[in-house]
């Protein structure tokens, strides 16, 4: 037999014990479909925290000056609503992410179920950024586009939704994705909980198998492929998205 | 009852805590079908004054009655008032997210509650009048700036205000597409609209004005009929800036 045959079937009963023995790569796929499940999750409930703070935080960059002149009790709530947003996103881009996520699992809320847990500790987390990315946007946008739709008589209100939010959902969708891939990259830290996602389930095989190889560069690929999947798709709707402007 | 659609009184618009005094006490009536062309060098306040007219600056101080309305009332509904003032910007401003017979028809559609082929028929007629009914369904990137100055007059045409403002809506035109813009504006004031117009375009001041106003350091200064603002201008400050323009 020469070395590279002995190599070879060597290299296939490594692989036949981290994958095939005991059905392991369920393993895999299960946890795949946990750090998607989380990453979705997590982004959805991002979506709608960023979107109350980003508009707590624009309407009262844009209404301020305007709002104090007028007074009233409306002025002072947007001001602590604007302040309480403020402390938030300061609070949850402070801290790591791996540490909010174990203090919702140990601290928190600590009966329940371990999915939800990291859904809501990435989704908060996420929050704070997606609702500065949608601050940005909105701020982006030109002034003069809010000040034609308030001179026809629109409220603050429907000139957001009829002209300031359609033009800024258009112009920070390429940076939500973007927050996405990144976000499903950072799910890799579920397992600290003992949640098993993608690089847990890499992680118990390395611990049965005692092969640290195999199981890990195959958690590697798959990541790197998904990235690089959805940064393709990234690009095309990115192409999309230009070409209909102008 | 008078015949003023608006009657300024003690207007005044400090910036930055009074360090910037834009407006410093005006008085000034506007009666219905007079075309009041406002001039003056920069930074002394046409802009803030036209602008407060509809509240898109809160004024510090003084009352605008529209309609025998106090509009700086807190407890008036501004958004029902301006709808009846037209604004045109110097920059255009249409909605970059809808094409030009949405632009003209959201907001009669959504404020004042027309059908949708009403508030059609309205545009489409408005925009024969301006010449630009084949491009109904271009979006505003595909125009060039005095077609989007046309859209953007015919725009507040179709809420059929009762007085227009204009802030310099031919300044950021190339010089050869001034003519089609002011033609327009030309045939709104014959067809007998209030207008109230900061401009530099002193011709146009001569011949729809029916009055002129000079404006420096945030006061008026001089008005009168154009012949005699023109031709026999009273102040220093006045005579100097007509020698620079004319
Ligand atoms: N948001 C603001 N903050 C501080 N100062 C301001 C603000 N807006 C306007 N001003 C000041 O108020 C004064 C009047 O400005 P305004 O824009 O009304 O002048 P204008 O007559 O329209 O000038 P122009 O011909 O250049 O358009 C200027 O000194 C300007 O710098
Ligand atoms: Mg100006």
């Amino acid at each position: 037999m020469n070395a590279l045959s002995l190599w070879f079937s060597e290299l296939k009963e490594t692989f036949i014990s981290c994958f095939i023995t005991d059905d392991r790569w369920e393993w895999l796929v299960e946890g795949f479909v946990n750090s998607v499940i989380i990453t979705v999750f997590a982004l959805l409930l991002g979506l709608v925290v960023g979107v109350i703070l980003a508009a707590v935080r624009s309407s009262y960059d844009k209404n301020e000056e305007s709002m104090k002149i007028r007074g009233g009790i409306g002025y002072y709530v947007l001001k602590l609503l604007n302040a309480i947003a403020k402390i938030y996103i300061t609070v949850m881009r402070g801290i790591p992410v791996v540490v909010q996520l174990m203090i919702w699992y140990f601290v928190i809320m600590v009966s329940a179920e371990d999915i939800p847990i990291a859904i809501v500790a990435f989704g908060l987390n996420s929050g704070a950024y997606v609702a500065e990315i949608f601050r940005g946007g909105i701020m982006s946008i030109d002034n003069g586009q809010f000040e034609a739709g308030r001179s026809l008589g629109f409220s603050y209100f429907q000139t957001m939704v009829h002209v300031v939010i359609p033009q800024t959902v258009k112009s920070t969708l390429p940076t939500l994705l973007n927050e996405l891939i990144a976000l499903f990259k950072e799910t890799s830290i579920a397992g600290y909980v003992g949640i098993l996602d993608l690089t847990k389930a890499g992680e118990r095989i390395r611990g049965i198998t005692f092969e640290a190889f195999m199981p890990l560069i195959a958690v590697a690929i798959v990541y790197l492929v998904t990235v690089v999947l959805l940064t393709k798709i990234v690009a095309i709707i990115e192409r999309r998205l230009r070409r209909n402007e102008r | 009852m008078s015949d003023n659609i608006i009657e300024v009184r003690g207007l005044k618009k400090y910036y930055l805590g009074g360090q910037v005094k834009a407006l410093d006490g005006i008085d000034a009536d506007i009666k219905k079908g007079e075309v009041v062309v406002i001039i003056g060098p920069s930074g002394s306040g046409k802009s803030t004054f036209l602008r407060s007219l509809n509240l898109l600056e809160m004024p510090t101080d003084g009352t605008i009655n529209f309609n025998g309305v106090n509009i700086t009332d807190k407890k008036v509904d501004i958004n029902i008032h301006r709808q009846k003032m037209g604004m045109v910007f110097q920059h255009f401003n249409l909605f970059n997210n809808m094409n030009i017979i949405k632009n003209m028809t959201i907001a009669p559609t959504q404020l004042l509650k027309k059908s949708k082929e009403e508030a059609n028929e309205k545009a489409l007629t408005l925009l024969k009048r301006v010449g630009l009914e084949d491009r109904a369904e271009a979006y505003p990137s595909q125009l060039s700036g005095g077609q989007k100055q046309r859209v953007a007059i015919v725009r507040a045409l179709c809420m059929e205000p009762e007085v227009m403002l204009f802030d310099e809506p031919t300044s950021a035109l190339d010089p050869e597409m001034v003519g089609e813009v002011l033609d327009v504006m030309k045939d709104l004031a014959r067809a007998g609209m209030t207008m109230v117009v900061v401009t530099h375009e002193m011709g146009f001041a001569r011949e729809v004005g029916t009055r002129v106003i000079f404006m420096d350091g945030g006061r008026i200064i001089e008005e009168n009929n154009p012949k005699d603002f023109f031709e026999n201008p009273q102040n220093d400050r006045l005579k100097d800036f007509l020698s620079k323009v004319l």
